[in-house]
């Protein structure tokens, strides 16, 4: 099942181009996770998925409807805008009353047991709150209103290290607790990789690569060998990016099929370098031969 | 959705209702011991601080109740928190416009009801002179400060702040312009909308020495026009000289020219002025005096606040247009 599915889409701000031409598609129950470089448009697709922002170009489909389209399309999808804002006037407590006034489906058992877990007082000020509390609250919210989507922008960017791992390994909780389906974007892998079981990568707008995490790394290598013209290499193998120095060549490819030339050493690849090589090299095809000092 | 409304409201809206109970007590304290008096220049001061106070009213609710509305949040990102609850931004507006315009109606209500109470001694002594000097509660300035146009006032300014808010998206701007554009619009309508908003009332007389009122000359002393006395309790449109065609003349005639006394010349003999303003009825020429009644006041104070409120609804129709694109 596709819990978001957007084709062609595009936005246009004043002048700039957000996001062109994007063509996606997101399984339902899973975690994904959203990598690119800035400018990719992964805010802005978001934006758009949440229905905070109107496409200017193409389609968009989240959990069967248009985006922002009406309550039950809102009650749908939750979303955690990059910040995690809250009102800094109002108490945790006003929080919660303010979820469930504007939520017909918000569990305040789960909400006020999250909090309480989370050692907050409900009294306290959202505007007194840390970055990591402020976030947690703003998950907690997303979460209790209880979404067959969640989408989170960047939620743990303003973290500490110590805070994103408390943040995500929540999330995870709650996402196995309650099955909902997840699409989060960050600019750090080795959170996502905590948290994610599958992977988009957006460079300018376009997906790079997508799939589960596993299969990703199973099915990429980075190859080292004598110099030799990446054109040689077998069909199968999709090359992703090629460096050549006057005696050797390294080439990252993506198969399914095993690697049997003996000439190569096959390396193991982490989903960091496997992403920075997508971000780092735009194009699919093959590149020619050059020799790089 | 109108806990989450009042709640924020809550602050600026008592805040501004603690500063109408103030004014309310002073009101209370010193409005018994006007009645019944005949000479309120000592009141000169309170008289000019209600007037003020309503006009202020309006700006507050704009710019203070107005602008931030929907720019806090924009300015905070608390927009995307709301907005992705399961409550769409047309009912969020609803919302905050429902809690907003009548507590700005119910204010300014408050306020003038306590005002037009207060002054009503004043404005009775004022509907009975018909010296140019004693405002009634029809000219122009007293008129906004009365009855139930405030109450319109109080709904534009509101709606037109929260409309600034949505296309300037920041608060200090929005505030500045809710401000200007608010007082623009409170000095075009009393100027260009109000008077023709019934047709005005003419009634022409023949100058004569005990109804002349003031003789307005240039710098080179000629004569530009003549005023008679008023009708008690009016509003005065147009007080001018008319030739027998019904032509507004100004400067007046050569044959009165001479005869009219100069400025910073002592006042002349009594009969000279009777046979000088005799030749201008003698020549057929007259003087029209333009007006709206007394009477008229309840209907154009009804009129104003129906085109306030008719403003106010243009504003909001467009917030509702804009608030689907707004991000």
């Amino acid at each position: 099942m596709t819990v978001l599915r957007a084709q062609g889409l595009g936005k246009k701000y004043r002048r700039n181009w957000a996001l062109t031409g994007c063509t996606l598609e997101i399984e339902a129950g899973h975690v994904t996770g959203l990598v690119g470089p800035n400018g990719a448009g992964k805010s802005t697709l978001l934006n758009i998925a949440s229905g905070m922002l109107e496409p200017t170009t193409g389609t968009i489909e989240v959990c069967g409807g248009v985006p922002g389209s009406g309550p039950e399309q809102l009650a749908k999808v939750g979303y955690v805008a990059q910040n995690t804002p809250v009102y800094p006037g109002l108490s945790i407590e006003e929080h919660l009353r303010l979820g469930a006034h504007l939520n017909p489906g918000w569990d305040t058992a789960l909400a006020t047991k999250r909090i309480e877990r989370l050692g907050l007082d409900p009294k306290q000020h959202a505007g007194k709150l840390s970055g990591g509390q402020r976030a947690q609250l703003a998950l907690t919210i997303g979460i209790a209103k209880r979404p067959e989507l969640l989408l989170l922008d960047e939620p743990v960017a303003a973290l500490d290290p110590l805070a994103r791992r408390e943040f995500l390994q929540d999330l995870m909780e709650a996402v196995a607790e309650h099955g909902l389906s997840v699409v989060m974007s960050s600019h750090l892998v080795n959170d996502l990789e905590r948290v994610c079981d599958h992977l988009v990568v957006l460079v300018a707008s376009q997906v790079r690569v997508i799939g589960e995490v596993e299969t990703l790394l199973a099915t990429h290598h980075r190859l080292s060998g004598p110099r030799r013209d990446v054109e040689t290499l077998p069909a199968d193998q999709q090359v992703v990016s090629a460096k050549h120095t006057d005696r050797q060549t390294t080439v990252l490819v993506r198969t399914e099929a095993p690697i049997l030339d003996p000439a190569w050493t096959v390396g193991q690849l982490s989903l960091e370098d496997l992403v920075l090589e997508y971000m780092s090299n735009p194009a699919t095809a093959r590149p020619a031969l050059e020799v790089l000092r | 959705m109108t806990w989450l409304a009042w709640r924020q409201f809550r602050f600026p809206a008592l805040s501004v209702f603690a500063g109408l109970i103030g004014i309310g007590v002073v009101l209370a304290i010193t409005g018994p011991k006007l009645v019944g008096r005949t000479d309120y220049s000592d009141q000169d001061v309170l008289y000019g601080a209600t007037i003020l106070a309503l006009y202020l009213l309006p700006a507050v609710i704009g710019v203070f109740w107005g602008a931030p509305m929907i720019t806090r949040e924009l300015e905070a990102g608390t927009h995307s928190l709301v907005w992705n609850q399961s409550i769409t931004r047309k009912r969020w507006l609803t919302t905050k416009l429902g809690v907003g315009v009548p507590a700005a109606m119910v204010a300014a209500g408050l306020l003038s009801l306590a005002v037009s109470w207060w002054a009503s001694p004043i404005d009775a002594l004022a509907s009975t002179q018909t010296e140019p000097g004693m405002l009634t509660r029809l000219s122009p300035v007293v008129f906004g400060a009365r009855a139930i146009a405030p109450i319109g006032y109080a709904a534009f300014a509101l709606v037109l702040g929260v409309a600034a808010g949505i296309v300037l998206r920041r608060t200090v701007v929005a505030m500045a312009v809710t401000l200007v554009a608010l007082a623009a619009v409170l000095i075009v309508v009393p100027l260009l909308v109000r008077p023709y908003l019934l047709p005005p009332l003419e009634e022409t007389v023949s100058i004569t020495s005990s109804n002349i009122t003031n003789i307005t000359g240039n710098q080179s002393g000629v004569v530009e026009e003549i005023g008679v006395q008023n009708p008690a309790g009016v509003w005065v449109l147009a007080n001018e000289t008319v030739d027998p065609a019904g032509n507004v003349v100004s400067p007046l005639p050569d044959f009165v020219q001479n005869c009219m006394p100069k400025p910073g010349t002592q006042p002349p003999p009594h009969g000279s002025m009777q046979t000088c303003l005799a030749q201008l009825d003698a020549h057929g020429y007259h003087q029209r005096v333009t007006y709206q009644p007394g009477s008229r006041f309840w209907p154009l104070q009804w009129l104003e606040l129906a085109l306030f409120l008719a403003l106010s609804a243009l504003l909001t129709w467009f917030c509702f247009r804009r608030i689907r694109h707004l991000s």
